[in-house]
């Protein structure tokens, strides 16, 4: 089992990549969500390059695009969120 | 192996069964049907997905699975649905992070906690331990809840969340081993049609002819169904979730309140996972994110739970629900177009109903079993006029 980690915030392996492109998921999303890489604290900023270099040198289907990106851009506080809304008026 | 997430395989020609959407209503309906059918006899059946697994709702869900219910039909169905949940990771041997925590439901207003106490009781007829408790048992329960302007809560302890994906790819991988052929990147872009009878399916990759097609296709289903021309009440409506930071286990229940449309978990990956209704959204299938969203969930969470302001927020995304008029779903044959059925417009709820919904869809093709379910949920109320109610739905 190889130790070499390719998403640090949660802790993915390379041989969990490995894994998921043996049981059939070959596309960034798919993947992404069989091994849970880039769904921690950096949101794929450090990792999703990496994996979809891998996923395409190992016959992968990597588009044009990295996967889906889940704002916001970095972490925000519940406050600081409710303050805004208050200043913008937004009813439901 | 079976592959489960690129369309490697060849389609076949032909199948007794197509279903349409790789979703968890449409993979546990499959793999029901392989299971239930008797040996020699297995039905052929082909599941075909635009997507990839867990691209649409089943994959974009909080994981709530709960028997607090309105409607005795509802609570009935839910109850078993847990059950299968409960037993699922031993059963399809894979880890669905299944936690019993409860559900709390917050009365704020004197008519909300009528609603609740009478579906309370209802529940309790139905064997549940749903009890309507006051403000200080609610506190007791979750420390944090500002309860001051809280009447009163509806409690389960029995209800629980899953982590969705792992239950959609559980169904995937048991219903692969029993021989369905699973096609996910594949759309449908038109039915095969022999009079008004539907025959089969026509993708990019081929034509699958079929005896019946099945419509598992959550808010596409509306879609798929135009292709012969027959309109469904229901409409797809863009709803917005989020997780945060994780944070140490602290949080026993899924709180809701059905008021906002607020509801929060916390999962087992520490996260605490919630959304709130939002009426103002684009029509039709939509799958943005707003800083509008965030910021009412914001408001209403740190109202309920002023602890968490200096929570962050870490993602959020957007599903989409399949909502009918009525606040039922469409199930079973659909009579302007014989060979053509729907498992649809389940209203934000499909996934965890989906456990035994897909057992009683696949009893009642192979075996004309639960007539009185699939036709108090046939799409021909509509056209009957005689609708149905459910005041409990979240978000």
């Amino acid at each position: 089992m190889s130790k070499i980690i390719v998403c640090r915030c949660e802790d993915v392996t390379l041989s969990e990549l490995e894994r998921a492109l043996a049981l059939g998921y070959r596309d960034l999303e798919s993947v992404k969500r069989h091994t849970a890489f880039g769904t921690g604290y950096c949101q794929g900023k450090q990792c999703v390059a990496l994996c979809a270099a891998y996923l395409a040198a190992h016959g992968g289907a990597v588009g044009e695009a990295p996967f889906t990106p889940r704002p916001p851009t970095r972490p925000v506080p519940l406050a600081h969120l409710a303050a805004l809304a208050r200043e913008e008026g937004e009813e439901p | 192996m079976t592959s489960l997430g690129s369309p490697t395989a060849t389609l076949p020609e032909s199948a007794d069964y197509v279903i349409v959407g790789a979703g968890i209503m449409g993979l546990a309906t499959a793999w029901n049907l392989a299971r239930l059918a008797d040996g020699e006899a297995r039905p052929r059946i082909v599941v075909i997905d635009k997507s990839y697994l867990c691209g649409g709702a089943s994959g974009r869900n909080g994981g709530g699975v709960r028997a607090q219910w309105s409607s005795e039909t509802n609570v009935e169905l839910m109850k078993r649905s847990i059950a299968i949940a409960a037993e699922f990771a031993t059963r399809m041997r894979i880890n669905v992070w299944f936690r019993r925590g409860g559900y709390l439901f917050l009365a704020r207003t004197e008519a909300r906690a009528k609603e609740l106490e009478a579906s309370a009781a209802l529940q309790r007829e139905h064997g549940l331990p749903t009890r309507v408790i006051e403000p200080s048992e609610a506190r007791a329960i979750v420390p944090e809840l500002d309860v001051s302007r809280l009447v009163c809560a509806s409690w389960n302890p029995d209800d629980g969340v899953v982590f969705p994906w792992s239950f959609v790819w559980g169904y995937a991988r048991a219903a692969a081993s029993l021989g369905v052929s699973i096609h996910t990147h594949t759309e449908v872009t038109d039915l095969i049609t022999e009079g008004s009878r539907v025959r089969g399916v026509v993708t990019p990759r081929g034509s699958v002819r079929a005896e019946r097609v099945l419509v598992c296709a959550g808010a596409w289903s509306p879609e798929i169904t135009r292709m012969v021309g027959v309109e469904l009440p229901s409409r797809p409506h863009r709803h917005e979730i989020c997780a945060s930071e994780p944070l140490k286990p602290f949080l026993r229940p899924l709180v809701g309140d059905l008021e906002s449309g607020l509801y929060f978990s916390q999962s087992m990956r520490g996260e605490i996972v919630g959304g709130i209704s939002n009426a103002r959204v684009p029509e039709g299938i939509d799958h943005a994110s707003s800083m509008r969203f965030l910021g009412l969930y914001a408001s209403a969470l740190l109202e309920a739970m002023p602890r968490l302001g200096s929570v962050k927020i870490l993602r959020q995304w957007a599903g989409c629900y399949d909502l009918t008029p009525d606040g039922n779903p469409l199930c079973g044959e659909v009579d302007e177009a014989p060979g053509l059925y729907l498992m649809s417009g389940f209203q934000g709820h499909g996934f965890m109903i989906a456990p035994i919904m897909g057992e009683l869809f696949a009893k009642h093709l192979l075996f004309a079993e639960e007539r009185a379910l699939f036709e108090r949920w046939n799409l021909r109320r509509y056209r009957e006029g005689r609708l149905l109610h459910e005041s409990m739905i979240l978000g």
